[in-house]
């Protein structure tokens, strides 16, 4: 599925999904990172604790994005790249990411930001430097993807708050998992 | 001839953020002066809030050839300036409201406790340049 078809099928999922104002949107999220910051001691903590609900929310949103996006099976790992970036993010976050700098072996991809709706307002005061403040969405492209069996890991390369031009998130394949339904149904 | 504004944002019990405008060299002699003035020029504001039907209160206090001109957010904090000429009201007005805006941004970020100190640098550059766009 050439780029252009995805990005249409983004706009066209936008336009069917209800929305919310973005300013509570982004509001509600930035309290529950200071509650976070709040209540645990350790930066790297909250990072954990934002991929973990991102990883929590992403396994039921695949789900919900498949039914409402309506779209044919992607033909492997490139697709499903394309389509996570100009599909499922416009449709959930109203912005399309683009892809980039894949590797020689097609295993691993970057995210590229330009707009974050979660850190509208946001400005990290010193002593947050290491936050990402927007790891939420690590955990749930990372959720996603192992709904459709593919394990990966997902890190927040470069970030608008902390100073960088853009936001890159770097998705890195680290397994297919295979459709075996495990032990119990095995013929013997 | 020294013109030494000040521009003074206070919140429900102390000074949340203070900009001196001076446009001479030197400390300020009556670096002290101009905050007692702003701050006994606070009670004028309460007594104007109560006339003023508006947010902008224009001049509520005058100290020798110094002008105190006030503004009251909606949420009460207040925004006083210092100044020596009786500028254009509009000016001063058109200044408060954009002053105004850069606050609203601020208090929306969820690391920023409501009623505290501002400490946020670019906050003070854009209040800067405003400052100078309209009270140079």
């Amino acid at each position: 599925m050439a780029s252009r078809s995805a990005q249409r099928a983004g706009d066209v999922a936008w336009a069917r999904t209800p929305k919310v104002n973005g300013e509570l949107f982004a509001l509600t999220y930035g309290a529950m990172v200071k509650r976070l910051v709040e209540d645990y001691t350790e930066i790297d903590e909250v990072n954990e604790q934002l991929e973990k609900m991102g990883y929590n929310i992403g396994i039921r949103l695949v789900d919900e994005f498949l039914a409402k996006a309506g779209l044919p099976p992607c033909q492997g790992f490139q697709e499903t790249a394309e389509v996570i970036a100009k599909v499922a993010f416009r449709m959930f976050l109203g912005v399309a990411a683009d892809v980039t700098s894949w590797n020689s072996e097609a295993t691993a991809f970057s995210l590229l930001l330009a707009d974050n709706p979660l850190a509208e307002f946001v400005e990290l005061p010193r002593q947050y430097k290491t936050l990402c403040y927007s790891n939420v969405l690590c955990g749930v492209v990372r959720g996603a993807l192992e709904m459709i069996q593919y394990r990966v890991e997902v890190t927040f390369l470069q970030d608008v708050l902390r100073g960088d031009d853009v936001n890159e998130l770097r998705v890195e394949l680290q397994e297919v998992l295979s459709e075996d339904l495990g032990e119990q149904y095995k013929d013997d | 001839r020294r013109r030494a504004d000040m521009f003074v944002i206070v919140g429900r019990s102390e000074p949340l953020y203070e900009l001196e405008l001076s446009g001479g060299s030197g400390a300020s002699a009556s670096g002290n002066l101009d905050q007692f003035i702003i701050h006994s020029a606070l009670d004028m504001v309460d007594t104007a809030l109560l006339q003023h039907t508006s947010l902008f209160l224009r001049t509520v206090d005058s100290f020798g050839e110094k002008f105190v001109s006030a503004y009251v957010t909606p949420s009460h904090v207040k925004f006083m300036l210092l100044h020596e000429r009786n500028k254009n009201e509009d000016t001063i007005k058109a200044f408060f409201q954009e002053v105004q805006e850069l606050f609203v941004k601020i208090t929306l970020n969820p690391f920023y406790t409501y009623d505290t100190a501002i400490t946020s640098k670019g906050f003070d550059d854009r209040v800067r340049a405003l400052a100078n766009r309209y009270l140079a």
